[in-house]
């Protein structure tokens, strides 16, 4: 018994003197797994909820509403965007093309614009929505969680969030994510 | 003369615009200017994401505490308002997050790690007190005696 803890005890020290550098590792991978987190991607909590209702003139056409109810039967995508937005102009291309495709209607929130500068804005990028909704004063676009514009919502037939992009939409987040997830929302009823 | 004038002019135009953005409270709306900043302390700014939307002057910030000041106007509770901004952008909006499965190791991470340091430095003085306390036995005093009497002998 005494000769087993005589022998085990140098084997042991061995152990607990690299303890040390086991921890520093662990917290090195942490760290470093962080340096890679976006801290200005929060989830969601509007995601798998009904899209909050609205009703808005729209941008072109000032006499005329739009309500998300409009939607109804639709997969669709709702895309924040402004013409101060300086990363909306990065995105912009992207949703053009996307448009071009005909997947699914994109309707632009126009939020917190001069309904001037928006138009002019579409007039020399591209329009790539069915119509823009109005936002003036940003009121739905904190109904809707707004915080860093652009955000993009996925919204299924019966009018449920179902994926939330906060900042620009690339090429790969179209085609890993929004593409399959239409697709598979446009197979529900 | 002109260039004066001009000057006036040109400061006039950058001041009026800082004035309107935000109206001057009176005095009856002193109180309901202090729930709105008692609120808006407890409010994350997305935008700024280490300060509060109290704190910020982001222009998220300054329409969620002009969403704070109509609801209260309006005659919601504080618990209300909280509860809404927490529907619409979570838990995050919280400066203070609240205690659940997914937030105990914020909130007692530290603890714990301090009560471990603790533990271990206890063991560790204990130990070597325990053991620098143990009088020598009968072979140690030989080797010590040993190796001093080479170390005369070196000199």
């Amino acid at each position: 018994m005494t000769a087993e803890n005589a022998a085990d005890a140098p084997t042991r020290s061995k152990w607990r003197f690299l303890l040390p550098l086991a921890a520093f590792l662990v917290l090195a991978v942490l760290l470093f797994v962080g340096l890679g987190l976006n801290p200005r991607e929060v989830p969601s909590p509007l995601v798998g909820k009904s899209a909050p209702h609205f009703e808005l003139p729209q941008l072109h056409r000032p006499d005329q509403r739009f309500s998300e109810q409009d939607m109804r039967g639709k997969v669709w995508l709702l895309n924040v965007w402004a013409s101060w937005c300086a990363s909306c102009r990065d995105e912009h291309p992207v949703l053009v093309e996307l448009a071009k495709s005909g997947v699914m209607p994109i309707i632009g929130l126009n939020y917190k614009d001069k309904r001037e500068d928006g138009i002019a804005w579409l007039a020399r990028f591209g329009d790539p929505y069915v119509l823009s909704a109005f936002d003036e004063k940003g009121k739905v676009g904190i109904d809707y969680g707004v915080y860093g514009v652009p955000e993009t919502y996925v919204i299924d037939k019966a009018g449920v969030i179902r994926y939330k992009r906060i900042g620009i939409v690339t090429p790969q987040i179209v085609s890993q994510k929004i593409l399959p997830l239409i697709r598979e929302l446009n197979r529900e009823k | 003369m002109k260039s004066k004038l001009l000057t006036a002019l040109l400061l006039l135009a950058v001041a009026l615009p800082a004035s309107a953005g935000e109206a001057a409270p009176t005095a009856a709306d002193v109180a309901l200017e202090k729930r709105v900043m008692a609120i808006s302390e407890e409010l994350r700014c997305l935008v700024c994401q280490n300060q509060t939307i109290a704190d910020s002057n982001a222009g998220l910030a300054v329409d969620l505490r002009n969403e704070v000041r109509e609801k209260l106007a309006a005659g919601m509770s504080e618990r209300e308002i909280i509860d809404f901004m927490v529907a619409r952008y979570g838990d995050f909006v919280l400066y203070r997050p609240p205690v659940k499965i997914t937030t105990v190791l914020l909130w007692f991470g530290p603890a714990l790690l301090l009560a471990l340091g603790l533990w271990l430095f206890l063991r560790t003085v204990l130990r070597r007190r325990a053991s620098a306390m143990a009088p020598l036995s009968s072979t140690e005093h030989a080797r010590a005696a040993a190796l001093l009497k080479n170390t005369e002998g070196d000199r």
